[in-house]
Parts: C-alpha cells; structure tokens; sequence
C-alpha cells in the first residue's frame, strides 16, 4: 500500500521538531507542510479543527495531534526503532518524566525567561532549578534517557536539550544547565546532540535566537492566558 | 494477586483517583484503598510522590506510579488477561488519548472555572463547557460507533477519563441550576453517562452527588488556603 505521511508543523515548533526527531530515527518519509501561524492553512483547520494547532500528523488521511500522542502513534506503527521501553512500569516511568517535562519545566523555562520583572524571573529560575535536579536523578548513569540509544524521553528532552538555551540567550539570561551544577545532564546534551535524527532536526541556532528575542514575551503571555 | 500487593493512595471525592480504581476493577484486580486525610498528606504520599505530591498514586509492590491517565495505561499494559481498555488499533488509541489529554486540559480547567467563578467570568465558563460538551458529543459518535462507550461495548480509556468527572458535573448542574448533559444538544452522551455510571467497575466508586455536595462545601472553605491534594 503506498504510505503517505504529512506533518503539519513550523520550523520553530518544538513539538513539530519532537516528531521529526521521531520520523527520521525511524526512517520514514514524509512530506513537510510549513504553517504561517498568522495565517492558518484550511488543511491545518480541517485536520485539527480541536485546537486549531501544529504539530498534526496525517497518516493516509488520518490526522493525529498532540505531540506525545503522535509520538505513541509513530511508536506503534512503526515498530522499528522503538521509542518506548518493554516494561510497563519502564513505559510508566518515561510516560510521567515527558509529562513533568511539559506540565512543569516548559512554564518555568519560559517564566524565568520572559517574566515580568527580574523578582518573577528569578524564583521561575530557581524553580526550575529543582525540575532540572529530578531530571539530573532520573538520568543516573545512562547515556540517554532511553539507556544506550534515545528513547521518547530524551525526544521530549529537546526542551531541555536545546530549546533551554536558546530561550536563555534570546532573554539574556544566565545559562541554568552548567557542567557545575548538574553534570549530568550537561554530559546529557552533548550525546544528544551527537545523535543525527536530533542534530539534523534541530532549527538553525542565530535563526532561532533571533526570532525568540521577537516573540519570547508573546509566547510566555499565550501560555499565561491559556491557564 | 495477593490484595496487599496492589495499593491504590487516594480520597473518595476524587475524580482522578477514580480512574486507577475503575481501571483496577475492570481488570478484577483486588487492592487496597489507601484514604488520604483532607488537609493533610501522608508519610507515604510524599515518598511515592515526592515529585508532585499528589493522588491518585498506585504502589504496585514496591513501585509507585504516578498521574491518573499513566497509572491506568499501566494497568492496562500489567493485567493482559483482563479486559483490555485501549484498543488495539494505534489509530484508535491515539484517538482515545487525544481527547482523554483535551479532557484532562481544557475541560477540567473549564469546569472546574465554572464552579468556582461568578458573573461574566461564569458566564465565558459555561460557553467553554457547552463547547467542549459539544465535541466530545460527537466524538462519542465517531468513536463508539453505535455502541454504548467510547471503547466501542466496554469501557475503554477515554469513558474512564471523562467519565470520572460525571460526579462532579452533576454537583455543578445542582449547585449551579446549570444543565450540561442535555437531551436535546448531548443526547449521545445522556445515555453514555447512564450506562457508564450504572457499569459495574464504576457503581461502587461514583460518589453520590449529595455526598459530593457536602464535600465541596468544605473545599470551599479551605480554598482559602491551600489547594486539597488533587490530581
């Protein structure tokens, strides 16, 4: 049967760069659709008429979203590579980090960056702080979240592996993740980043710095309104 | 399995501690049920939790899992000669679990809003609500396909994500003088609600809504101070 597959996404998205992480590593081919956000296109609309939002996979006709429902998806349909672990109480446990990785570090990130003043900045950094210190336990004396090769969580760590920094520098703010502080997950990032299917789905860093410096404070407003 | 194995920390009241206990008992699993006191949390909680700090935990031996939702994909993926509660099928599942996550984001948020706010801010409450009634009333079409769940002739993973919330939606349509689930506009999900409330994994744990209602009285009052451990 001849396979198609959309991705609906944004070269900024970190969530659309989460599935293409997930693709390449699995060698499946896809067409890329480019979203202008301001202007979102009826296929977007059709596909994800819920939240109106990227990323949205479109397997044969069918649109799935939700970043880490998508990845589940790609997991199961694509049985190569595999992304989640045998075990359950393995799956439990990488299952509950992506969600800790979404529900709390990605608020913090954006709150110790675009915050409104240097008081609220702070106490989100030093919060931050402590989430990064569960992820620094969490790793213990792995390569990868995923063990010896990535996994789902060290895709939905590319919050931590590089959308971290890249927020930090646009904000002028000081960098959280030093060598220092938690080795760990410092070593984390330069195997990370040694893997194609991360580095190759990365955006371009100046680009991408760039272009936060213009719309970090808009991303942390929407985030504020949404709750 | 020996009943002391399996041990769920939670509160009657909750809607996401039902979610472990429904799922355990669709699996006829037998555990122990582990009450946490209001206002306070235990030595216990706070060791399996410490992340979060929170119920619904399922301390399965000696592993805690964590999160309502996680802990019964778990279940699911542990007891296999059970009943299963996601679909085979990944698209079917994918289906499940977006609109367990739209549930559990934008639903709850909307409810829970609507119980507490007054005035205009209700007023935007309630639209979501409806809105959201109004999609999951037809994604209760495409997903049950005729039958009586959203997991096709048994309960499955989004009937226990939205269907732990039906007690605390009828403290609302009380309290509130509110009418959500409708005959007219919701007719699928009217009946879903009664068949869902009347199976028999769900019967024992659903809290009655005068009982429910007594509760959020004293919520209310210790709103004003810190939130009761929920999740």
């Amino acid at each position: 049967m001849a396979e198609e597959v959309l991705l609906f996404s944004t070269w900024f998205s970190i969530y659309g760069r989460r599935v293409e992480m997930a693709l390449k590593l699995k060698g499946i081919e896809y067409k890329f659709i480019e979203e202008d956000l301001t202007n979102k296109s009826p296929s977007l609309l059709k596909y994800n008429p819920v939240h109106k939002k990227v990323p949205v996979l479109v397997h044969n006709g069918k649109p799935v979203a939700e970043s880490l429902v998508i990845l589940e998806y790609i997991d199961e349909t694509w049985k190569n590579h595999p992304i989640l672990p045998k075990h359950p109480y393995e799956r439990a446990n990488t299952r509950f980090w992506a969600k800790f990785i979404d529900e709390k570090c990605w608020p913090a990130i954006l709150q110790a960056c675009w915050g409104k003043d240097q008081k609220e900045r702070e106490k989100a950094a030093e919060e931050l702080s402590k989430l990064l210190q569960f992820l620094e336990n969490e790793l213990k004396g792995k390569r990868f979240f995923g063990g010896e090769t990535i996994g789902l969580l060290d895709i939905a760590g590319n919050t931590i592996g590089y959308w971290l920094g890249v927020f930090e520098e646009a904000a002028g703010v000081s960098e959280l993740l030093t060598r220092e502080k938690f080795p760990k997950l410092f070593n984390w990032v330069n195997e990370w980043l040694s893997v194609s299917a991360i580095k190759e789905n990365l955006p371009p860093r100046d680009k991408h710095v760039a272009f936060m410096r213009l719309n970090g404070q808009g991303f942390w407003d929407d985030y504020n309104a949404s709750k | 399995m020996a009943k002391n194995d399996v041990k769920v920390l939670g509160a009657w009241p909750s809607t996401f501690v039902m979610r472990p206990r429904i799922a355990l008992n669709i699996k006829s699993v037998n555990y122990e049920f582990l009450e946490e006191t209001f206002g306070s949390k235990s030595e216990l909680l706070l060791q399996s939790n410490p992340v979060h700090k929170k119920i619904p935990v399922l301390i399965h031996g000696d592993k805690p899992i964590c999160e309502s939702m996680i802990i019964v994909e778990y279940i699911d993926e542990v007891w296999t000669s059970g009943p299963s509660i996601l679909p085979s099928d990944p698209y079917d599942r994918a289906i499940q679990r977006f609109w367990a996550a739209y549930v559990d984001e934008k639903w709850f948020a909307a409810m829970r809003g609507l119980r507490i706010a007054q005035g205009e801010e209700r007023k935007a409450f309630l639209d979501q609500v409806t809105e959201g009634l109004a999609l999951l009333e037809e994604a209760f079409g495409k997903c049950s396909k005729g039958k009586a769940f959203f997991g096709g002739d048994r309960i499955g993973l989004l009937d226990i994500a939205f269907g732990s919330l039906l007690g605390w939606l009828r403290v609302t349509e009380k309290v509130g003088k509110v009418k959500l689930l409708d005959e007219a506009k919701t007719p699928g999900l009217v009946k879903w609600a009664e068949s869902f409330c009347a199976d028999a994994a769900v019967k024992s744990i659903m809290p009655e809504t005068e009982k429910l209602i007594e509760f959020s009285k004293l919520l209310m009052a210790q709103m004003k101070g810190a939130p009761p451990p929920k999740n």
